[in-house]
């Protein structure tokens, strides 16, 4: 025992209650145990409740994805569920074999893919770069400043950038008045993926530098002293303090994005589709919509969105694994 | 040579001892960038709030959107208060929000609570219960079934019930709570407490930074909400803010036609210019969330990492 004595008694002092506490509740029969504590049961009841009606009912729903499902053979969706005909996997086969699903898919990845090279960097360079500035009062103002369009809704940021880019915007209306033709930017389907990038760096890049602030926050900075007495210079610095400080947060982020890999958004691509057309702008999310609701394929587009949310739940259990085997935690840790 | 017979420089700067001096080129650099930065966030800002307190000859004269103030004219905002869509969109949002977030507050602290005593009947289960909401997706089609099944269309409930719980404040709350010392809870209810006012009077003051910050991003989420309201509400006098506004930005619809111009009172006949009234809507739909920015934005970083850390 490597304890100090002065702590001895008190410590074997709360083991002891420690003990005595684990015995008692052992003891306790249900009967006991609900008269103690059905208030907290009864705190957790409305928010159970309600996740089950507006959650977990319709997660259980998703099975009209192999029902021809037709609202119209009951009163209700109900009644309509129990009236329809199984099909098995006839929405799935209908569904692979569709091109406009396939192409959906398609400008799904290639966006998370683009997202992934141009946005995902920023934040932590715009983290690093907050972090090299002394002056508290400068880091508090800039970091209030661009945490704020993170609260916009995407129809104020789409609005916003309307506003500024489309062709009736302040751009457009400052280059005519040079003298220029202005460019088309929000109507354009080759630049989509610029655009969508930019109003996603715009609404949440830094946002996304909390993460990485607070865990440059938690480096110790005697690291950085010791470094800097061995001659190492400020870029070096970077590279082997910081930068390896950052790993596990940015591995952990990795790992959430990619399994968020078929989740790139819907309002944000939902207001844009018409400006652009649905070749540039039809991801997962929107064909799900337009097919089910919109073109009422209840049961395609559940069986769209099923297909999904697997995909999901594959590509993080995957992704966790890659991080193992990195020597990283992930998001859950090893068993 | 001991150290009392050195002379310490006054320093003027936070930056350590052992840091380099910075180069001068170095601190012009994130200069600039960082007010490129705070210029894309506020520019934007700054033009809409300018041209929405613009009369139509400033304008006119500017040829759209108006960069530098030369007047106060608030018609634009006397136009889209006096009744009309967007009074109604206004009001529809700002109930919604309230009772939302009331809501939501209320349910999502009691289950934080009820699930901050590890050991207790039914502890685990349940929080599994919760947290398979982050790997379960209802899927948008079901949902809408249900809440069209329950008859909730055209109901301002289809926009607050469906998003009324989230596990991740849930989370965050509890861990928080969790963090309280237990001596307090025991003291309590040693002196007779029960479980509500352990709660409303320990519990809750003790908490409340993260409280607000959670009751912040769920109002932000009620008057964000845009596609419920498409999904959910048809009629036109119950449409959300955020409707209206992808109706007048993005849909080129024009407010003058939408029976908001109607005659002003006490402005005369000259109705304001369809672009600031736009404006206005625009900056209508940004201001609650400024309003309650400055007071939580402290406690963002606090809220954000525990429910990084525990969750």
């Amino acid at each position: 025992m490597s304890a100090p004595p002065v702590a001895e008694p008190q410590s074997t002092a709360v083991r002891a209650k420690k003990k005595v506490k684990a015995v008692s509740r052992q003891q306790l029969s249900f009967g006991q145990r609900l008269r103690r504590d059905w208030p907290l049961l009864l705190m957790c009841f409305p928010a159970m409740a309600l996740l089950l009606v507006f959650h977990y009912l319709p997660a259980l729903g998703n099975i009209i994805a192999f029902q021809d499902y037709n609202p119209f053979v009951g009163d209700d969706p109900l009644e309509a569920f129990l009236y329809s005909e199984w099909i098995g996997f006839g929405n799935f086969e209908y569904l692979f074999k569709t091109q406009a699903f396939w192409d959906s898919v398609t400008t799904t990845l290639s966006i998370t893919a683009f997202q992934l090279v141009f946005y995902f960097p920023i934040p932590i360079a715009l983290a690093v770069l907050l972090n090299s500035i002394m002056s508290p009062r400068i880091r508090s103002l800039v970091q209030s400043i661009v945490y704020l369009p993170h609260f916009f809704s995407w129809v104020l940021v789409v609005s916003l950038f309307q506003m500024m880019l489309g062709g009736a915007g302040l751009l457009a209306q400052t280059l005519r008045q040079a003298g220029h033709t202005p460019p088309e930017i929000m109507t354009n389907p080759d630049t989509f993926m610029f655009l969508i990038t930019s109003e996603a760096i715009w609404k949440d890049a830094g946002w996304g530098m909390i993460v990485f602030l607070a865990a440059l926050a938690a480096i110790d900075p005697s690291l950085y002293e010791a470094a800097a007495a061995d001659g190492a210079g400020r870029w070096r610095r970077m590279w082997h303090i910081t930068l390896p400080g950052l790993r596990s947060v940015i591995v952990l982020l990795l790992i959430l994005r990619l399994g968020d890999a078929l989740n790139v958004g819907f309002e944000q691509f939902v207001l844009q589709r018409e400006m652009v057309g649905r070749e540039a702008a039809e991801v997962v999310d929107t064909y799900v919509y337009y097919q089910g609701i919109a073109v009422q394929q209840w049961g395609v587009g559940a069986a769209a969105g099923l297909f999904k949310a697997a995909v999901g739940i594959l590509l993080i259990v995957g992704a966790n694994k890659l991080a193992h085997r990195f020597g990283e935690q992930g998001i859950y840790s090893k068993r | 040579m001991s150290a009392d017979t050195v002379v310490r420089p006054r320093r003027n700067t936070l930056r350590p001892v052992w840091e380099e001096q910075p180069s001068l080129l170095g601190q012009l650099g994130k200069g600039t960038i960082l007010t490129l930065v705070v210029a894309v966030v506020v520019v934007p800002l700054w033009v809409v709030v300018v041209t929405s307190l613009s009369s139509e000859k400033t304008i006119n004269s500017a040829g759209g959107y108006v960069f530098l103030p030369r007047e106060f004219n608030p018609s634009a905002y006397v136009v889209i208060f006096s009744g009309g869509q967007i009074t109604d969109a206004i009001l529809v949002s700002t109930i919604v929000t309230l009772a939302g977030t009331a809501l939501s507050l209320v349910v999502t602290v009691l289950a934080a609570y009820g699930l901050s005593r590890p050991g207790t009947l039914g502890h685990r289960p349940i929080l599994f219960y919760f947290l398979l909401t982050f790997l379960i997706y209802p899927g948008m089609i079901p949902s809408y079934l249900v809440v069209t099944g329950l008859g909730l269309k055209d109901n301002l409930l289809s926009l607050i019930l469906p998003t009324a719980i989230s596990a991740f404040n849930l989370v965050v709350l509890r861990a928080f709570f969790m963090s309280i010392p237990g001596e307090l809870y025991d003291s309590a209810r040693m002196d007779g407490a029960g479980e509500l006012r352990v709660l409303t009077r320990i519990v809750l003051p003790l908490s409340k930074a993260v409280t607000a910050v959670v009751g912040l991003f769920y109002a932000v989420g009620y008057w964000n909400a845009f596609f419920n309201a498409i999904l959910y509400i048809d009629r036109n006098d119950l449409q959300p803010v955020q409707r209206v506004l992808q109706q007048f930005i993005l849909a080129g619809q024009s407010p003058a036609s939408s029976g908001a111009a109607v005659a002003i009172p006490g402005l005369g006949s000259t109705v304001p210019p369809s672009l600031a009234i736009k404006m206005a809507v625009v900056v209508v739909t940004i201001v609650p969330a400024l309003i309650i920015y400055p007071f939580v934005q402290r406690h963002f970083t606090k809220g954000v990492i525990i429910g990084a850390v525990k969750g």
